[in-house]
């Protein structure tokens, strides 16, 4: 497994990826805190900054993955568990390594906030309304807001473009869009058309449908400004 | 007295482990130490910095560092906070800094489309010669994280434009610093740190 993650991430390094992001989804809804023995290596060998998802609820979790190398550390359910978390790891950190993850849907009642979305079994509404939680998550001390948009994750039909304007515009900090991706017209689209500071994508880069190098030539020859 | 061909001076912030890396990756070992013996005697010094201006200040003069770090004659390179803790003063906590760069560090102004932390890659103008920029130009990206910074003043070697121009790469003798986190910037950032250990 460990392995494997190495050589995942040598090969995004490689490709000329502007950051990783690593999740452990199942580790909330599951109880237990990230398996961090391979946050070590992967800090060794990557010379691009990091982010460490999945499972961290305190103080102390962050710690230990920051210190072993990481350069952020990406909350989500325990953060809507408990909001206090953001407030104690900007003031421990600074803001500049607590991202903070949101799932949120579309639903008759607006864009709400999900809960355990890593886990299709525990997932539950919160009855927040995403634009709510994106204000006070920046307020608690966010220094970047990560929106995946459930209603487009997995389908590869695009960023959901009206949603994250909209949160584009409560949101003061940097905001990176998640869910949807299937192109190199997708990224486009939503770095025009949304204005979101960065795109994460997986599932489209992990089967090899979409190459890194070849997307940044694609976006640059469209005159979007992307590092080489 | 030290084995280590770097000492990173003890500032505070979790994150090390990063810079110990990306020396290693150059061949240049490295260790972390807040003992003025071990820093005096340094052949080479990284002043990084992680949170706050007035926590990282306090602690520098906690150890009885801030006082000999003025006096040092070998290369001290200050990356991110460590660069601004150069400087004469940072509006961040109203903080005095050590005041070997002249100059103040102020809050970046958030405006729409340029959110702040700066959090990114950005390429930087040079504006003087530095040897830290051998090899470098103004085309390669740099990875910045920062909400505050320093003016361009006369001890600017390289600016970022976000906004307005903010000092990038600073230099006074044998002190210079980096706004932005060469040891996450990819080959670029590997090729300053180089720089930096043949300087």
């Amino acid at each position: 497994m460990v392995g494997g993650i190495l050589e995942l991430a040598a090969r995004y390094r490689d490709a000329g990826a502007d950051e990783l992001v690593l999740y452990d989804i199942t580790a909330s809804p599951q109880g237990r805190s990230v398996d961090r023995s391979w946050v070590g290596a992967v800090a060794a060998m990557l010379d691009i900054p990091f982010c460490v998802a999945g499972g961290i609820g305190s103080v102390a979790d962050a710690e230990a993955v920051l210190v072993a190398g990481a350069d952020k550390i990406s909350v989500n359910s325990p953060a809507l568990q408990r909001p206090q978390l953001v407030d104690e790891l900007a003031r421990r950190f600074g803001s500049q390594c607590v991202v903070v993850g949101i799932d949120s849907l579309a639903t008759p009642d607006g864009y709400r906030v999900q809960l355990h979305a890593g886990d299709a079994t525990r997932t539950r509404d919160t009855g927040r309304a995403t634009t709510d939680w994106v204000r006070e998550a920046q307020q608690r001390g966010a220094g970047e807001i990560v929106l995946n948009c459930m209603s487009s994750d997995g389908v590869r039909n695009g960023y959901d473009i009206a949603q994250l304007r909209l949160v584009r515009s409560h949101c003061t900090v940097p905001l990176v869009a998640s869910g949807g991706a299937g192109q190199a017209a997708h990224f486009a689209a939503v770095f025009t058309e949304a204005a979101v500071d960065a795109a994460l994508a997986a599932s489209v880069f992990h089967s090899g449908e979409l190459e890194v190098a070849a997307l940044k030539a694609w976006l640059r020859a469209r005159h979007i400004e992307v590092r080489p | 007295m030290s084995d280590a061909d770097v000492v990173i001076i003890e500032s505070g912030g979790a994150n090390l482990a990063s810079l110990h890396h990306a020396l290693l990756r150059l061949g240049a070992r490295s260790r972390v130490s807040a003992d003025p013996a071990v820093i005096a005697a340094a052949p080479r010094l990284l002043l990084p910095g992680v949170g706050a201006a007035a926590d990282a200040m306090s602690r520098l003069r906690g150890h009885g560092l801030a006082d000999l770090i003025r006096t040092l004659r070998q290369p001290l390179l200050g990356i991110c906070l460590g660069m601004q803790l150069l400087y004469e003063h940072s509006e961040e906590g109203d903080t005095p800094g050590l005041g070997l760069l002249a100059g103040e560090v102020r809050r970046i102004p958030p405006a729409p489309g340029r959110p702040v932390p700066h959090m990114g890659w950005n390429t930087c103008r040079p504006l003087q010669g530095d040897p830290l920029f051998n090899g470098i130009g103004a085309a390669d990206y740099f990875y910045f994280v920062h909400s505050y910074a320093a003016a361009v003043t006369d001890c600017c070697r390289a600016s970022v434009d976000y906004g307005e121009a903010w000092c990038a790469v600073a230099r006074r003798d044998n002190y210079c610093g980096v706004q932005f986190h060469p040891e996450r910037s990819g080959r670029a950032g590997a090729r300053l740190l180089r720089n930096f250990l043949e300087s």
